[in-house]
């Protein structure tokens, strides 16, 4: 019998509304549809975009690392 | 706050400068992951030259230049030459290191110093609102090209590897996983080495060469421009026109590193 591997699970998807300037660029490298726009504003008064199927969330940080204000952190589901 | 931020980041400069989209900001992100995973952060000394790219390095926590337009590499040459320690990491635009700074990129690239130069091309100069460069595509219309770019502009990976860099590799903003792994075997190489990152500039070069401030959109073209090595061998130079040739373009090892030879050659003094 062999065991499948782990699947990686988002446990939180956080957009720092300090740093978020709405560029969307983690809705456009998002792998999984992860991210939309919303009507949410950052405190800066920018239009942010957010987390809202994080069960689709497949860890892979593309955001994390895109993101050009550091704004986003994937937190890893604990095994 | 991502706490790779808080870890290096100086907190009273924050938020960033960028402009919502900007290649700049993916730039600092992965060069934050690089230097985390190679833990060499307190041994880091950065030059940043004039231009949205040369803010990249005020951010960090780390000992800093911030200097005159075109010349981050000889600064950079003059902190690695008094302290071989250091590892020193150079943070241009394309204006800035192949325009008023050529010269001085040439000669350290043939002298084959240890530095590691982030060369961030937008194809533009973006700070100063948005002018031709050497490495403006042809018929790009710029601020001072209203009618379309004349001059064919610069590889500047091909410049570099002439010029006798050792280490040469290009990507793009939309390859923060290969950059990364790109960044760090740039930093440890024990030579020149040039890293390359074509990123968009969605108020400047987007809105006036590429007809899009939509950062997403840029980021896609970058995407669909970028071709690699093998890929570019096989497609014929007609084809080829407005393509980067992205990964690891040459790496060479055993060649004279240029501080070493200084101090291999000339006794040092003794301490008093």
């Amino acid at each position: 019998m062999t065991t499948s591997p782990r699947k990686k699970a988002a446990k939180e998807i956080i957009i720092d509304d300090q740093f978020c300037k709405g560029c969307n660029l983690c809705v456009e490298v998002c792998p999984r549809k992860v991210f939309s726009g919303s009507s949410k504003r950052s405190r800066a008064g920018y239009s942010m975009p957010q987390a809202t199927d994080p069960g689709k969330c497949s860890v892979c940080f593309l955001c994390e690392m895109t993101c050009p204000d550091l704004a986003i952190t994937v937190i890893e589901e604990s095994p | 706050m991502l706490p790779l931020a808080d870890k290096y980041l100086r907190k009273r400069t924050l938020p960033l400068i960028f402009c919502p989209g900007c290649g700049d900001g993916t730039v600092l992100n992965v060069f934050l992951r690089a230097v985390d995973d190679l833990g060499i952060f307190k041994d880091l000394s950065l030059v940043g030259g004039i231009g949205c790219s040369g803010w990249l390095p005020t951010y960090l926590q780390s000992d800093v230049l911030h200097v005159l337009h075109g010349r981050a590499i000889p600064f950079a040459c003059g902190l690695k030459l008094t302290d071989p320690r250091r590892k020193v990491v150079v943070f241009t635009g394309d204006g800035d290191c192949v325009g008023i700074g050529g010269n001085h990129f040439i000669h350290a690239a043939r002298r084959n110093i240890d530095l590691t130069v982030i060369m961030i091309n937008n194809g533009i100069y973006g700070m100063t609102g948005g002018q031709v460069a050497p490495t403006t595509p042809l018929q790009g219309r710029t601020q001072t090209s209203p009618y379309g770019n004349l001059e064919p502009p610069f590889d500047v990976c091909e410049l570099a590897r002439s010029a006798g860099a050792t280490y040469v590799a290009r990507w793009t903003a939309a390859h923060p996983v290969q950059l990364l792994k790109t960044i760090k075997e740039g930093m440890e190489h024990p030579g020149f080495s040039f890293i390359e990152v074509m990123a968009q500039c969605p108020t400047q070069a987007g809105r006036y060469i590429e007809g899009t401030s939509n950062a997403a959109e840029l980021l896609n073209l970058l995407k669909k421009r970028s071709v690699s090595l093998e890929q570019a061998k096989e497609t014929p130079p007609e084809e080829m026109g407005g393509k980067y040739v992205v990964g690891k373009l040459h790496h060479l090892t055993g060649k004279r590193e240029f501080t070493q030879a200084i101090y291999d050659n000339f006794p040092q003094e003794k301490s008093r």
